[in-house]
């Protein structure tokens, strides 16, 4: 698929996925992970959330380096915006589900990729979240992307990018299909 | 297989729980082969009727095959159900309702449609709603007169949606991965340009996922006299409603729909459009582009901008929800350690760990074809032969 004779790179270890493939259909208790976050509340709506540690491959792991994050509300809704919205936030964890997908999948079918860019928009009524109207639904009614894609193949091929990688997308199913949500107050 | 066994002068019997070809009745009325009748080869046997290119109803089915068994005189032992089959020394013991055989070698030919598929939320469905599957099934009159909900967009799923929507009925269609094709494509069946390019012809150890290729759906076409092309377009026009795969139903009778039936529609296209690059190039390379119509391509499946992602079905006027979720073998009987973990027989192109026991009849067991008619006997020459070997060996060791 490349034209030229340099092989391709997008970075992606495609060997590792395909070996990694084999050995847990061979062993499915290897492939049940879990992963964590955890939260404290800070000041109003601001709270930070810790990402460290996970469950995987039979162990528990732990990532390089601890990540966190901030999460508030907007100047508007007389908050003190010392983060994202939970909203943006999810817009966030679809692009970067969607945009490693893109990478693996052209790695995969051997199309170099040049960039690739994605703009997201997430349409909300907020009488929904304001208890204002029952008929309402607290999230988005409906959320768009758009990828602009600049790589060594054909408009279709690229399309086809996109398109597996939603089909193969961990945040895509859990946003576009009902997920079992439990809250415990111990 | 019979026939190929006997040619092999392979001394054997076939055990057939009621008929020759009963598990082609019981289908619903207007059912036909969604292959053309020409392709419908056997060893040693082909449609000799007034109607290759047509499709053959149940009835016709199940005449071709049974006039098949006669003319190979194959030795059917009919109404006897296999109640078990086991390990025994070198061979098997295999249990019926009319006494016990022993054999070196058995042959599984049951077929991968035992039972309907039904996904667990079916439990889910409120009472006042009908439950029913494809093999409940015979024509809309027996259907309640409200909406109708049919669940799965392969070949059955859009056929019943199409009937059922004829009948007057509302329809709505939760659509999930489906293989898009067109009844026709430059002026030939599709499956005469599958089979001639080689497509059906594809080995399941040359596949990338031979998994993933025995899972796909069956082709959204229908053997219709007028040669229709039965694409989620066609049943729009119709005035089906496509809604995303149904993922779930919640306690108070409300379906809920994934947002995900764009790409669904988008993969379809895509893949189709793939397919029909590689049958021009094939045509191309063989220098057909004369002789068949102009290459074609087909409008991108229309997906409504906002599908609803939530039915309440009582509200909703539905009054009957149809399974078109598909099938799975199902081996009660099967006493040898050959399942895995979901029940399926594990194997390679048909040869069983257990030494001595095949598999036939599935799909992708050895080719692309292997779950069509037409491919059913180029695996039963090739596991015959595996089979005399494995004879061979045991007449010397024995």
């Amino acid at each position: 698929m490349s034209s030229t004779t340099t092989p391709v790179d997008n970075g992606v270890n495609v060997e590792f996925l395909l070996t990694a493939r084999q050995m847990l259909t061979d062993q499915p208790e290897g492939a049940q992970f879990k992963w964590r976050v955890t939260n404290k509340w800070v000041n109003g709506t601001h709270s930070r959330s810790t990402v460290e540690d996970f469950f995987g491959l039979g162990a528990e792991q732990a990532h390089r380096v601890k990540f966190e994050f901030d999460g508030d509300h907007p100047e508007l809704f007389s908050s003190e915006d010392q983060g994202p919205t939970p909203v943006e936030m999810l817009l966030v964890s679809l692009a970067s589900c969607l945009t490693a997908g893109v990478a693996a999948v052209a790695q995969n079918r051997e199309i170099q990729l040049k960039s690739v860019a994605a703009t997201l928009e997430g349409d909300m009524d907020v009488r929904g979240i304001l208890g204002i109207d029952p008929d309402v639904r607290n999230g988005y009614s409906k959320i768009k992307v758009t990828y602009d894609i600049d790589a060594d193949a054909s408009p279709e091929d690229i399309k086809a990018l996109v398109a597996q990688s939603q089909k193969r997308s961990a945040v895509y199913d859990i946003v576009t299909n009902p997920t079992n949500v439990v809250v415990e107050v111990v | 297989m019979s026939r190929c066994l006997t040619e092999r002068s392979i001394d054997h019997v076939v055990l057939e729980r009621d008929d020759v070809a009963s598990s082609w009745a019981g289908r619903w009325d207007s059912l036909r082969l969604l292959t053309p009748n020409w392709l419908s080869r056997l060893p040693g046997h082909c449609y000799e009727g007034d109607d290759p290119d047509g499709f053959m109803t149940m009835p016709e089915v199940i005449a071709y095959l049974a006039s098949y068994a006669d003319k190979i005189s194959a030795p059917v032992r009919p109404h006897t159900e296999v109640t078990s089959v086991r390990s025994d020394g070198d061979g098997y013991l295999v249990t019926t309702s009319d006494g016990e055989w022993q054999a070196p070698t058995v042959v599984i030919a049951s077929g991968p449609y035992n039972c309907p598929d039904v996904p667990e939320v079916a439990g889910a469905l409120p009472p006042h709603v009908t439950s029913i599957t494809p093999g409940e099934y015979r024509n809309p009159d027996q259907l309640p007169d409200g909406g109708v909900l049919v669940v799965g967009a392969a070949a059955t799923g859009i056929q019943l949606a199409e009937e059922i929507k004829r009948s007057g009925r509302p329809v709505t269609l939760a659509v999930g991965g489906h293989v898009r094709l067109p009844r026709m494509y430059r002026g030939r069946d599709i499956m005469w340009w599958l089979d001639a390019a080689g497509v059906l012809d594809e080995r399941y150890d040359e596949v990338d996922d031979v998994v993933r290729a025995r899972h796909v759906a069956s082709f959204q076409l229908v053997g219709s006299p007028s040669r229709a092309t039965l694409d989620l377009n066609a049943l729009q026009r119709g005035g089906v409603r496509l809604v995303g795969r149904l993922g779930g139903i919640t306690p108070d009778g409300t379906a809920q729909f994934s947002g995900s039936l764009l790409n669904q529609c988008t993969l379809a296209d895509l893949k189709l459009t793939r397919l029909l690059k590689t049958l021009d190039e094939w045509a191309s390379g063989r220098g057909l582009d004369g002789e068949a119509g102009p290459p074609e391509r087909f409008e991108p499946t229309e997906v409504p901008a906002d599908p609803p992602l939530l039915l309440r079905l009582r509200a909703g006027g539905i009054d009957t929800v149809l399974w078109a979720t598909g099938f799975r073998p199902e081996y009660p009987w099967l006493h040898v350690p050959v399942l895995d973990a979901k029940g399926r027989v594990r194997h390679d192109g048909g040869v069983t760990a257990s030494p001595g026991l095949y598999l036939i009849g599935a799909n992708f067991l050895r080719r692309r074809k292997s779950g069509f008619i037409d491919g059913v006997g180029q695996d039963a020459h090739e596991l015959a032969a595996h089979l005399a070997g494995h004879l061979d060996r045991l007449t010397i060791v024995g």
